[in-house]
């Protein structure tokens, strides 16, 4: 026999928790990307506006985090578990990142690889949260590791280069490096609707796949990634397609947090044996 | 060692929400927070379908998932394996919500009562402003256990010591009692009958036992 899984949407985690995850990913990707740029002799005041910028939408999105949780002027306790939340995992690595950042800014440039190490860090975690969230399919997936950390990156990455437009053209080896960012990230996501469907995710979860805002969004990645193709060939000013792989890598959060985030629902496995009755498997539609 | 679990035998239950309300009742629950929920699940396809009624909420997981996300070492899990929330340390933050496969988490930002805007004389006197913005859930009835105990009472056995839920069921489809002790009844009703328990996939070991058929003899 089979049973209906009437799974629901999760209202815990809103737009403030994608905010978190948006900007948090972008700002530690983007001061992922200063780094490299640096590597590949960019100018210094480009990687420098790259980590305050990073540093910033590090801190916005914790500030959407805080304006989320129900007892805020408590908020110091998210420290208190790191022995196996990646909450708190987290939040511990925002101090040495800001400090190492702000040494970048301040003291001497070459602190911004130590500043996206902790960057780094700080992204894992962001994925490995998602993933630790058993209650939601959409997120325990084995494969929202890999698009979290490539969503990060390649957004970070495409940021950077809309920051050459404002201040030096960013050095081809960054378009370049977006490029196989946003491929990479493209090739992540097909990679989680793959173990998304394997893995008999609820419905409504499986329906983001079709919905009309997720193929626009498909359909601006893929855009995004033909504009670097072009911009790495000098047709078109890469900070357009920087603009648009951030835009989307937003987009594409936004929906996984709010729209993606089905619950299990409740299941059994066999019916009961009622008086004369026999029982019998029950398997989820 | 002491393990205490739950058992909710389905052939029994007839899903008359007894021990939803007396949950409610006990715990002062505000409206739409229910830690004892009895889902009505409809299983088949016409015209062989049936419908079963399950008794459900926080399952105390061997495992819990919520204890790992926990960010601020609010819910723990008591030796006895009941697993706790201290409101005055939780953050809010519905990490636990998010992690638990059962949606037994709750969370209520702003007072709720059930008759508008205005509390009544008896959701004022057990308002509990401790329970706002905080991560909420089904607590065994921890004190009733622990001040049964403390008096020489068995839970499970003896109704001073053991969830209210239970000794509400009109069917006696719900059980509690430690899992840990061979002569326990929920230890009895486990040997005797068919059993399973809920996204076993997920890896949470629940103490939540749901019994659907007679042992083969």
């Amino acid at each position: 026999m089979k049973q209906v899984v009437q799974a629901k949407l999760q209202r815990y985690w809103d737009l403030r928790a994608a905010g978190n995850f948006s900007f948090g990913g972008t700002g530690s990707g983007l001061i992922i990307a200063a780094a490299l740029a640096f590597a590949v002799g960019a100018p210094a005041l480009a990687v420098v506006v790259a980590i305050v910028l990073g540093l910033g939408l590090i801190g916005l999105g914790l500030f959407c985090v805080w304006l989320e949780i129900g007892r805020p002027w408590r908020a110091i306790n998210v420290f208190f578990h790191p022995h196996t939340s990646w909450m708190t995992r987290e939040a511990l690595l925002v101090p040495p990142l800001m400090a190492a950042g702000a040494a970048a800014v301040l003291f001497d440039i070459r602190f911004v690889f130590l500043a996206a190490l902790f960057a780094a860090g700080f992204l894992y975690c962001q994925a490995r949260m998602l993933h630790a969230s058993r209650g939601i399919p959409a997120w325990c997936q084995k494969e929202t590791v890999p698009l979290i950390l490539s969503t990060g990156v390649a957004e970070g990455i495409g940021l950077y280069l809309v920051i050459g437009l404002v201040i030096a053209a960013a050095p081809p080896a960054m378009i370049a490096a977006a490029l196989l960012a946003a491929v990479l990230r493209e090739a992540a996501r097909e990679a989680y609707r793959r173990g998304v469907i394997a893995a008999k995710a609820p419905e409504g979860t499986l329906a983001w796949f079709s919905l009309r805002e997720e193929k626009l969004l498909t359909a601006a990645r893929y855009l995004a990634i033909a504009l670097l193709a072009l911009a790495f060939a000098g047709l078109v000013p890469a900070a357009l397609g920087g603009l648009l792989v951030v835009a989307t890598g937003w987009g594409l959060k936004v929906m996984l947090i709010t729209r993606a985030a089905f619950m299990r629902g409740h299941t059994i496995q066999y019916t009961p044996a009622r008086g004369r009755d026999s029982s019998h498997a029950v398997m989820p539609s | 060692m002491t393990r205490y679990v739950m058992v909710a035998d389905l052939r029994r239950c007839v899903g008359c929400q007894a021990c939803t309300a007396a949950c409610k009742e006990a715990n002062a629950t505000p409206p739409g927070v229910q830690w004892r929920r009895v889902l009505d699940i409809e299983v088949g396809e016409y015209p062989d379908v049936k419908r079963v009624y399950v008794p459900t909420g926080c399952q105390h997981c061997a495992d819990p998932p919520c204890m790992h996300v926990c960010p601020t070492t609010a819910t723990r899990q008591r030796a006895d394996g009941i697993v706790t929330i201290d409101y005055d340390l939780c953050i809010g933050c519905a990490y636990c919500a998010v992690a638990c496969p059962y949606e037994a988490r709750f969370k209520v930002d702003h007072p709720k009562f059930a008759f508008g805007e205005e509390a009544s004389v008896s959701e004022q006197a057990r308002f509990d402003e401790k329970k706002i913005g905080v991560a909420t859930k089904c607590t065994f009835c921890v004190d009733r256990i622990d001040s049964g105990c403390a008096k020489g009472l068995v839970p499970g056995r003896d109704p001073d010591a053991t969830p209210v839920c239970v000794n509400t069921c009109i069917s006696g489809a719900l059980a509690f009692g430690d899992i840990e002790d061979p002569d326990s009844n929920v230890s009895h009703l486990l040997a005797e009958n068919k059993w399973f328990r809920m996204h076993e996939e997920a890896g949470t070991a629940p103490g939540f036992y749901y019994l659907w058929d007679k042992e083969a003899p």
